[in-house]
């Protein structure tokens, strides 16, 4: 046996796929021998009471769901205030990311605000510096509801060197996408009376990191929110709670949590997250700054390493795809490595840089498949290979690896995160 | 309708929406900001200066500063203890394979030391130097990377507006350089010859395999 079959055998394994795992192959049956106990005998659920109404006043997932939680990759940085968490996205369907499930992305660990004591300030170059409490946000009129994806900027950026992570949760799940309740960040502006000389803001937030960047002001009008509802409910405390940024289409650091100030200026501050962190090496040894797009990507989140294929026949592809620079188009999969692609079914709402669904029922016989995903957003823009990317940018940009991700599924069910040439 | 009715009509909407008029009207929620105010929170330092306080300080001052608030993770040189940040050496590392990104060789102006340290530093004590000390470790960074001499004193006065590598960034150029990305007709079918598996993760097994077990160890790239 070689060492990529001990691996896939010991990963089904470890994933806790073991009954799955043992059972890839079993064909549906068409027909039961004996009968389902299952059916024929009276379950316990069938015949006693379960908890009345109220037992748990905040729900929480079925126990058979332990399995579907954030997790981290602890070798990725030094410190646990200063780290990731990633969306488990290879258990998740639809477009709308549960709350409890957002990855989470701190610097200086998750800060603590009663909103009694937040302030939110605008100043800098306006002509009235204003303080506003959380009640004063809320009683902002021209409150919107908005779907938006947050991706980090580093989703994918341990990948650029070649396949390293085994499951989209770890290469793909620092993202999430989730309905925010807030009012443009411009009502704030207006309120403090920008400068004719302003051209850039400042965001920051009141965590331990002190969080900054510097937004064009062309942005900050646009479409900014400051948001204070995630799916309907107030922010979670490790998303900025009582308050943070959206900022469409952007990479994810540009979101500030916790937001307490914005300050407008002429020009942008080079603050730490934009100049050591956030700017894109190139191999000629020069930099990218302000790449603040995300650019349109996808991924096929089922099946994947995590999530093998059980049974051959029917079976359903599923994936995710979105867009910083719009609304995606078109999604295109392939299961022979890129060399003949059919376009998915997009199913669901398709909102400007939001996430979007796509399905592919497919037969399968239990050959190998190379499956890909390749999204088309309505700027035009068709996402690239990796190997493309790698040839404008080298493998040391850590940021906005975008590039199309193949999963090999062998004839057993399991799947592996690989590269194709 | 008649005149008069409509304007019962007005009467009423205004009754039931006051102060629902121009758009471009202020609304009126928050206060001024007082001065105090702004400065506890205004401690942004920019590229050409603007939000440096007064103070001044030296190079020996910072390095005792840094042995003793600093250097359990950053190393008593700015090399990094383990896997905490490397802030002195790399030059001319930037187009190796494994670029060493530091303040002397890959950032592109003091200003951003000054501001982060004030900021953010030392990490789990932020915001707890006074003006004196940030010059002093600023001075001292500055040193561990060639930039100054050792008996060099910073201060608002004589403080760079840029560092080395600041000529080696550019802002975004997707749109032109990665132009070959936007494509009408991407290819659907026999788009190539043959297609070969190049890299397995499998090989390297670097990912947690489950909850209790997130210890795999394979320093690579990070994401900080």
């Amino acid at each position: 046996m070689s060492d990529v079959q001990a691996f896939s055998r010991r990963r089904v394994l470890n994933l806790g796929l073991a009954g799955a795992g043992a059972a890839a192959l079993a064909p549906t049956l068409a027909s039961a021998q004996t009968p389902d106990p299952l059916i024929v005998e009276r379950q316990e659920w069938t015949q006693y009471l379960g908890d009345g109404v109220n037992a748990k006043p905040y729900g929480v997932p079925s126990k058979f769901e332990k399995d579907v939680v954030r997790r981290e990759v602890e070798w990725l940085t030094a410190s646990r205030q200063s780290s990731v968490s990633f969306t488990p996205l290879h258990a998740l369907d639809g477009v709308i990311t549960p709350n409890g499930l957002c990855f989470v992305r701190h610097h200086g660990g998750e800060a603590e605000i009663d909103p009694a004591k937040h302030r939110f300030m605008i100043n800098g170059m306006v002509d009235k510096p204003l303080v506003f409490t959380m009640e004063d946000v809320k009683r902002m009129p021209g409150r919107v509801n908005r779907v938006y994806f947050l991706e980090c900027a580093a989703n994918s950026g341990m990948e650029w060197r070649g396949s390293q992570l085994n499951g989209c949760q770890f290469t793909h799940g620092m993202i999430h996408n989730v309905v925010y309740t807030g009012v443009p960040l411009k009502a704030f502006l207006n309120e403090a009376g920008v400068s004719a000389k302003g051209k850039w803001v400042l965001a920051e937030g009141a965590d331990a990191s002190a969080m900054t960047r510097s937004i064009p002001l062309e942005k900050a009008m646009d479409d900014c929110l400051v948001a204070w509802a995630m799916n309907g409910e107030a922010l979670r405390p490790e998303q900025g709670y009582p308050l943070r940024l959206v900022v469409p289409g952007w990479e994810g650091n540009m979101w500030i949590k916790w937001l307490r100030r914005v300050e407008v200026g002429d020009q942008p501050w080079a603050q730490r997250e934009e100049t050591s962190k956030y700017t894109d090496l190139l191999a000629d040894g020069r930099s990218r700054q302000h790449t603040f797009l995300m650019d349109a990507k996808s991924v096929v989140t089922n099946p994947s390493p995590q999530a093998p294929l059980t049974s051959k026949g029917p079976n359903v592809l599923s994936g995710a795809a979105w867009s910083g620079r719009g609304a995606i188009k078109r999604v295109d999969v392939s299961m022979d490595g890129g060399r003949n692609w059919r376009t998915a079914r997009i199913e669901g709402p398709t909102f400007p840089r939001a996430m979007a669904r796509f399905y592919v029922d497919f037969d399968w016989n239990g050959q190998e498949l190379l499956l890909q995903s390749r999204a088309m957003d309505d700027s035009g823009y068709v996402q690239p290979t990796k190997n493309e990317l790698r040839k404008f940018r080298g493998t040391n940009s850590i940021y906005h690896n975008n590039g199309i991700q193949t999963w090999l599924v062998r004839p057993d069910g399991s799947a592996e995160n690989v590269e194709v040439g | 309708m008649s005149k008069s009715a409509k304007a019962i009509v007005l009467l009423a909407l205004a009754a039931a929406f006051p102060g629902a008029a121009c758009a471009s009207e202020k609304v009126g929620l928050g206060r001024p900001a007082l001065s105090e105010e702004i400065k506890a929170w205004d401690i942004d330092v920019r590229p050409d200066g603007q939000g440096l306080p007064e103070g001044k300080g030296s190079v020996s001052d910072g390095e005792a500063l840094f042995q003793t608030k600093c250097s359990i993770c950053h190393g008593e040189f700015g090399e990094g203890a383990g896997r905490w940040p490397v802030l002195a050496g790399g030059k001319d590392s930037l187009t190796s394979d494994r670029p060493e990104k530091t303040i002397g060789s890959f950032w592109p102006y003091a200003s951003t030391v000054y501001d982060y340290i004030h900021r953010a530093m030392p990490f789990g004590e932020a915001q707890s130097l006074n003006p004196d000390e940030v010059y002093a470790l600023t001075a001292y960074l500055m040193n561990l990377n060639d930039l100054v001499p050792s008996d060099f004193v910073l201060s608002r006065e004589n403080f760079p507006k840029d560092l080395p590598n600041e000529k080696n960034f550019y802002d975004d150029d997707r749109e032109t350089t990665e132009k070959a990305f936007w494509r009408t007709d991407p290819c659907m079918s026999n788009c190539k010859a043959k297609v070969e598996v190049t890299g397995h993760a499998a090989i390297l097994d670097v990912t947690p395999d489950d909850q209790k077990d997130n210890k795999d160890e394979k320093p690579s790239a990070g994401v900080e």
